[in-house]
């Protein structure tokens, strides 16, 4: 329960504002539920502090959950992830504690699908290269035979038709695409029919028949290196990769190759591992790649969106009420 | 049965010793819609044919060892049915049978398997013409800075003879007279009026593209020279590249690659953001068809649709897209998070969007152009951009293009701009050609024209 006295409960973060830290614009929402503790005013008065903190709110991915702060926090009930993915948390160390996990799956769904289709047309239409050729101080004129590939009517091999994969088969078939996908499990009949989608039980398959290879799944153990060299090479040499999961489920050197042999056409990555890249990294000096700096929900809205949502799980957790968007250890 | 018209003002091409025949396999559109009694050899039509040895793609067919009499090619071939009496050209590859087969045979062969494209009557009269006496076409070039495409090329050598404007001024007495039309791509060659004086058999201008802003069209038809354009080719990819740049400039795409790269990124900053596209408010200006298929797209990321046009259109394609019309632009520009133009250049566009306009937009909102650069006053632009009254715009035209090196737009950091990309893709290119041949043929054969294009 909410402590006593009328004071507001204690919500760890990393820091407000700088480089990786809780944006301005959502320090006034959650002062008004919450008591916020930096880690530097954590640490300085760790004695005062750690009893007040009730509940974590991780924002990409900071503060580091490791043994040592779970043990510092006798008080904690909730950890709240901004976003979806939950790969730098170990999520049974967490449950040992007795503290719960939630995400935000609902904020971040449409603003990755959005990014997604920005990279496939952006990839397809050669819309980078263009801008460079447009603003040039070189160049005259943009030569007749820079053409770039039709999106409409092409064919989409969606892999991972989660809640994310599902938005941009929607936005897809608006495009009048046609569309493949492949999953963990397959779909229910009205839902691949709603979108046009047809299953492909072996991945293989998918990647053969493909003008656009979508890779929207979680990073897991099973999903490391999903996309290697066997797999682009099964590929169309007219087809595009992107990626907006992460950036291991791809074999990056595998993908250097496939791309400065003319394997695939072109990638657009919004993920890498690391990120960023090393400055003198092979993927940084291709011209049939765009990479983006993770923008996934980066807008002004989905970020917005997603403290909303990592609030009302602490406030659920807290009240002991049941969280809407509860991650359990596997 | 058969009946033999008179070849008589038809040459036939006698196959010359050592250049190999352009035998191919195929199968005939009609064919394979049509069960007519006629019993089809196994096509492959995959197997593409070579005019030439050693040239790059299929294999190399030998010289039949007949004797030499034909060269069947498909630009060549003409063929005549019952009811139309006008020779046209066959469309589809013949297969040269191995072995021996006369003139006579391949043309009943011909007549029995085949038929008229246009009206599905059995072929009557079977003909060869030199490519000399097919329909001239003028063209600024091919290949080059701004010339056809080779494989455009290609397309129009199947039904004209194809001339480079290098090649009319040198001759330009003999040519002259030849050219029936001109191909004009990417807005060349110009089309003046001492280019119309001297073509006295100019029948049709084809654009390959559908703005005909470039084209004085009042003087063409007055030379009773007919303009026709290429709407259906264009659409889906302009439309295509709309929402490209909505989306580009909405998530900062072309700054966020710049930062990807950049020697100086050590991180990527979080509170580095763009704005949404779900949910938005998108406001088009102007409806036709390529509008109609920005607003299709648009519906699939749950945008609002705001639409003006100077027709206000059906109920059921309304409520299609969910769209809500703007009798009054101002009510659009008011409430749009985006704003697309995507109208004609006429005199009534030019300049539509302007200082007024541009300062009834919301501080958030993006401005996107692609139809042509004289529809947005270009300096107003640049002072709402920088003045920050507009978030950002992104441009696919601009006026001129491109733009010259010093130009202010150039030098802004919320702005895109690409180099009129909007039919930019290998299939679009190339059916722009085809339409624009069919267009083209029409006019010289005397029939329903597609897309003709009327001055005002």
């Amino acid at each position: 329960m909410i402590m006593g006295g009328g004071e507001l409960p204690g919500l760890l973060v990393n820091e407000i504002g700088g480089i990786h830290g809780i944006l301005h614009g959502h320090v006034v929402f959650l002062k008004k539920h919450f008591c916020l503790i930096t880690m530097k005013e954590f640490l300085e008065n760790k004695k005062h502090m750690s009893k007040k903190v009730q509940a974590i709110y991780l924002w990409w991915h900071k503060p580091v959950i490791d043994q040592e702060l779970l043990q510092s926090l006798p008080n904690l009930k909730v950890i709240a992830n901004s976003g979806v993915r939950m790969d730098h948390l170990d999520l049974k160390l967490v449950a040992s504690f007795g503290v719960k996990m939630a995400n935000a799956p609902r904020a971040v769904s449409s603003s990755t699908a959005d990014t997604g289709m920005a990279l496939l047309l952006a990839s397809a239409r050669r819309l980078v290269e263009g801008y460079h050729i447009a603003i040039s101080s070189r160049m005259e004129y943009c030569e007749a035979d820079f053409l770039g590939v039709e999106v409409t009517g092409a064919t989409l091999g969606i892999i991972g038709m989660g809640r994310i994969g599902y938005k941009i088969a929607l936005r897809a078939k608006a495009f009048e695409m046609n569309i493949l996908y492949h999953n963990r499990t397959r779909r229910k009949e009205q839902e691949e029919q709603a979108v046009g989608a047809a299953y492909c039980e072996k991945m293989d398959g998918l990647l053969q028949q493909a003008d656009f290879v979508m890779v929207v799944v979680s990073l897991t153990p099973q999903t490391h290196k999903l996309i290697g060299k066997r797999e682009l090479e099964l590929m169309k040499p007219t087809a595009t990769l992107i990626n907006i999961s992460r950036g291991a489920v791809i074999d990056q050197e595998a993908l250097v190759t496939a791309l400065q042999s003319g394997v695939i056409r072109a990638a657009a990555l919004d993920v890498t591992y690391p990120e960023p890249l090393p400055r003198d990294h092979a993927l940084l000096k291709l011209k049939n790649v765009v990479i983006t700096p993770h923008l996934g929900i980066k807008t002004h809205k989905a970020t917005y969106m997603i403290t909303e949502e990592a609030v009302e799980n602490i406030l659920a957790a807290l009240n002991d009420l049941p969280i809407p968007s509860e991650v359990l250890p596997s | 049965m058969f009946r033999s018209k008179g070849f008589g003002l038809l040459k036939l091409i006698p196959l010359m010793s050592g250049q190999p025949n352009l035998a191919y396999k195929f199968i005939h559109p009609a064919i394979a819609s049509h069960g007519h009694r006629c019993h089809r050899r196994s096509v492959d039509y995959r197997q593409r044919y070579k005019t030439c040895p050693g040239s790059a793609g299929g294999r190399t067919l030998s010289a039949p060892q007949t004797k030499n009499w034909l060269v069947l090619s498909e630009e060549l071939l003409l063929v005549k049915c019952r009811p139309v009496l006008t020779w046209r050209p066959l469309l589809g590859h013949v297969q040269q049978q191995t072995g021996a087969e006369t003139e006579m045979q391949v043309k009943a062969r011909i007549k029995q398997y085949y038929w008229c494209q246009d009206c599905k009557h059995l072929i009557d009269a079977v003909g060869i013409m030199a490519e000399e006496e097919l329909p001239g076409v003028l063209i600024l070039d091919v290949g080059g800075t701004h010339g056809v495409l080779e494989d455009l090329a290609a397309l129009l050598k199947k039904h004209f003879r194809l001339i480079t404007m290098k090649e009319f001024l040198e001759n330009k007495k003999e040519m002259s007279k030849k050219i029936q039309s001109v191909f004009v791509f990417e807005c060349r060659p110009t089309i003046d009026r001492e280019l119309l004086e001297s073509l006295p058999n100019l029948k049709v201008i084809g654009n390959s593209g559908v703005g005909v802003d470039h084209l004085d069209l009042k003087m063409i038809s007055n030379f009773g020279v007919k303009v026709t354009n290429t709407p259906h080719a264009v659409a889906d990819p302009t439309a295509d590249i709309g929402v490209a740049l909505m989306l580009a400039s909405a998530r900062r795409l072309v700054e966020g690659c710049q930062i990807t790269v950049s020697p100086d990124t050590k991180y990527f900053a979080v509170d580095w953001l763009g704005v949404e596209v779900t949910r938005a408010t998108l406001g088009i200006i102007g409806m036709g068809s390529i509008g109609y298929k920005v607003a299709q797209r648009a519906r699939a990321f749950n945008m609002r649709i705001l639409y003006h046009n100077r027709n206000r259109r059906r109920k059921e394609e309304e409520e299609a897209v969910c769209a809500h019309y703007c009798e009054k632009m101002e009510d659009l520009l008011q409430q749009s998070d985006f704003v697309m133009l995507v109208v004609n250049l006429t005199p009534e566009t030019h300049k539509l969007i302007g200082k007024k306009e541009l300062g009834l937009m919301k501080p958030t909102a993006t401005l996107i152009n692609i139809s042509r650069g004289a529809v947005i006053d270009q300096d107003a632009l640049v002072e709402a951009l920088q003045n920050k009254v507009i978030r950002a715009a992104a441009l696919d035209v601009t006026y001129p293009e491109p733009l010259p090196r010093d130009h202010p737009l150039l030098k802004l950091n919320n702005i895109i701009i690409t180099p009129h990309i909007g039919t930019a893709t290998v299939q679009a290119i190339r059916m722009m050609a085809e339409e624009a041949i069919a267009n083209m043929l029409a006019v010289l054969n005397g029939q329903p024209i597609p897309s003709e294009v009327f001055p005002k």
